[in-house]
């Protein structure tokens, strides 16, 4: 099954190497990693989608806790949450295709950020499955590029992990 | 006061209460050996090669408790420090590795003698450290010694630039410190200890079963009055010898791949399982499928990660061994309920045949030497109290199960890493704690030529360490598994061209002996032993054929064993 662990680390040099080479060492699947610090500078929070069995994720869950770096976690997916992705994608908008790109950015609520004669990019927020969709509906064809910043995520409600 | 980098190094260490440092200069780290040159409380013994600085402060730690503190220069010097740590870590030993850097402007230059100590390590401390800024140097090992000794121990390193050494700061060498992200447990959940005392109460068939983190959680005297309470066997793995009196008549011996017959057959047929600071590492556990498949287990440890990691447990208690022992011993004092006394004799009936299989029996009556042989000597001669250290194979398990350890720390091995060549560098460590004490260093002439260079430190620091090697002129485990599963098609594990080790022993200035009768072993060890101030390099000449049993073969259940 797919978790989303969210991780309070220390903003120091290294630390995220040290989470990455854990799920290296161990043979953990890593789908998804971001990591930015938080409005406290001396952490960075980073957002992790990982997919195994129950052991599994006990194991990278009590391995992850063991590294002096981590200060606290969390996997958003034992409860209600909400998650998002960002992706930025370079499309070819020349002819015939450039209103009916501009049609798909307005039904998946994404934004045209840049413009030429032949391109947009066009900016988009949502779930992985979403993201999924749009690119499904425009077509590889007409992608130059795509880039995504991976998932990003918050527990609903009351619940909210700081120190 | 402001001090340089170098000697606020030194200084800590003198803060910390640390006697030795093994370790090996260079480059990067002159002006650190510099300042331990201008003073006479830090002592650094210095070794042929840096896989043996680690090793020996492994030795150390390992037989006082202390970590052990490691100095040595950048590039290749951290790098052959490397399989020493590795061997630390996997047996949660704690030490406090220091490694010099290139200059911070240097790094990340390809600079000579540069490699990414952080970076290289990481997978095998239990943390690490690059300090860029003297100011911070201190705290920094502080915060290593800390990290190291404390919950389930390990190595730590802190990597220093050359330039930071040199640089100044205020001296303070704080107290204490505290790591927001690194809390490590104490005591165990009441709640859970008191399901795990139900629990072991109710069992008809007990059987508890301990490892490594009885002996470094000093905790072999509360497991003692525990099991002595309960009337229950008890099993130690193979980190854990000591941890219970081996002599005691309700210890059944080692278990696992070459545990004994008793002990391998309890594990599979008990109903409660107390397993205390031990890991179920695959060499216990076989084939993980058949393991214990009656038992209830209850599981103490202090690392949360270790439990239910290989096997499933029912009752987990996560915190220190000491602690949680007591708390159950308490616990099992104030409660009425006692163990079920017919139970326990049917239990201990059963145990009886399975002993009286002999399973560690050998050819007591032929004319080449049987390794075994020695090793019952060699407890016999040293009257069971020498510290006994060993490097990796066939003499390895024999020194397990033919010398009976009835204290902990005094049984040194590498059991998690399984290391060649650790035996003689970590004896060297033991005897430098204890200068006093008999050190053998149980070997084969495979292991002992891996770190054979530490024979010159000996000669330096006049440490009287006893080798015992047992000399069969084959890499003998590899031998084994070659005969067992490779149809005998021995590839690479005949030692060919052996040096002559009497010659050798006596080139490093030492006293050699070569023994090739079972009728001269017995005076060769009590000769050596009585060269008190005398390192003895004792070569047994033994037979080439003998392999070790009882044996599990990969994959096969503990109740599937070989026996001869």
């Amino acid at each position: 099954m797919r978790h989303i662990i969210s991780i309070l680390l220390e903003n120091e040099a290294g630390a995220l190497s040290r989470v990455a080479g854990l799920f290296s060492a161990r043979g953990y699947n890593i789908q998804s990693l971001t990591v930015a610090p938080t409005e406290d500078p001396s952490l960075s929070r980073m957002t992790l989608v990982t997919a195994g069995s129950d052991d599994i994720i006990e194991q990278i869950t009590k391995q992850l806790n063991k590294l002096v770096d981590v200060v606290k976690l969390v996997d958003l997916t034992e409860g209600p949450h909400i998650e998002r992705e960002m992706m930025l994608v370079k499309v070819n908008a020349a002819g015939e295709a450039r209103n009916e790109l501009k049609r798909l950015t307005d039904i998946f609520r994404g934004r045209i950020i840049d413009v030429t004669a032949t391109t947009y990019v066009i900016e988009l927020t949502g779930t992985g499955d979403k993201l999924d969709a749009f690119i499904e509906a425009v077509g590889t064809g007409v992608i130059m590029e795509a880039v995504r910043s991976g998932v990003s995520g918050i527990a609903r409600g009351e619940k909210s992990l700081h120190l | 006061m402001e001090l340089t980098g170098a000697d606020i190094v030194v200084r800590c260490l003198k803060d910390e209460g640390v006697e030795y440092v093994f370790g090996y200069p260079g480059g990067a780290v002159l002006h650190i050996y510099d300042a331990l040159y201008r003073q006479e409380d830090v002592k650094h013994i210095l070794v042929r090669h840096e896989q043996g600085a680690t090793h020996a402060a492994d030795g150390y730690a390992r037989s006082t408790g202390r970590p052990g503190v490691v100095l040595v220069t950048s590039g290749p010097g951290a790098t052959n420090a490397v399989t020493g740590i590795a061997t630390a870590y996997m047996d949660s030993i704690p030490m406090v590795v220091l490694t010099g850097q290139v200059p911070t402007a240097l790094i990340g230059n390809d600079a000579f003698q540069e490699v990414d100590n952080v970076g290289i390590t990481r997978p095998c401390v239990k943390h690490n450290f690059l300090v860029k800024d003297v100011k911070d140097l201190a705290e920094t090992i502080k915060k290593a010694f800390y990290i190291a000794a404390s919950g389930r121990p390990g190595p730590v390193l802190v990597d220093i630039p050359k330039d930071v050494t040199a640089n100044k700061a205020e001296y303070h060498y704080p107290e204490s410190v505290s790591i927001r992200s690194y809390n490590p447990v104490g005591k165990g959940h009441p709640g859970q200890i008191k399901k795990a005392v139900d629990l072991i109460l109710s069992a008809k068939r007990p059987m508890i079963y301990t490892g490594g983190g009885v002996v470094l959680g000093n905790a072999a005297e509360l497991l003692t009055e525990m099991t002595r309470l309960l009337g229950y066997p008890i099993t130690n793995t193979l980190m854990g010898l000591g941890g219970y009196p081996a002599t005691d008549k309700q210890f059944l011996g080692m278990l696992g791949m070459h545990g004994t017959y008793e002990a391998n057959m309890a594990m599979h047929h008990c109903d409660v399982l107390i397993a205390i600071g031990a890991r179920f590492d695959d060499r216990v556990t076989g084939n993980i499928e058949k393991f214990c498949p009656t038992a209830e287990i209850v599981h103490v440890d202090i690392d949360p990660a270790s439990i239910s990691k290989n096997v499933k447990v029912d009752v987990p208690i996560v915190g220190a061994v000491d602690s949680v022992l007591a708390d159950m011993i308490r616990l099992l004092r104030a409660v009425e309920r006692k163990p079920d006394k017919d139970a326990l004799a049917a239990w201990w009936q059963q145990i009886a045949e399975w002993r009286s299989i002999d399973c560690l029996k050998f050819d007591g009556t032929s004319d080449v030497i049987k390794p075994q042989f020695v090793v019952q000597k060699l407890y016999e001669v040293t009257g069971g109290d020498a510290y006994v250290t060993s490097d990796v194979g066939q003499h390895q398990m024999w020194a397990a199960q033919y010398y009976k350890f009835d204290k902990p720390r005094r049984w040194i091995n590498s059991g998690g890493l399984g290391t060649m060549g650790f035996g003689l560098p970590a004896a060297m460590g033991v005897q430098i704690a204890h200068p006093g004490a008999t050190v053998a260093c149980v070997t084969g002439e495979g292991s002992i030529q891996m770190c054979i260079q530490e024979l010159s430190t000996c000669l330096q620091y006049k440490l009287p360490v006893k080798i015992v090697n047992l000399n069969n002129r084959y890499l003998g485990m590899v031998r084994q598994w070659q005969e067992f599963f490779y149809q005998g098609r021995y590839a690479m594990s005949y030692m060919d061209s052996l040096p002559d080790f009497v010659k050798l022993a006596e080139a490093y200035g030492h006293v050699g002996m070569l023994i090739d009768k079972p009728g001269d072993v017995e005076g060769a060890l009590k000769e050596a032993m009585a060269l008190k101030d005398r390192l003895v390099f004792l070569d047994f000449i033994t037979d080439q054929n003998e392999n070790v049993y009882p044996m599990i073969p990969a994959g096969a259940g503990l109740n599937e064993m070989i026996l001869v």
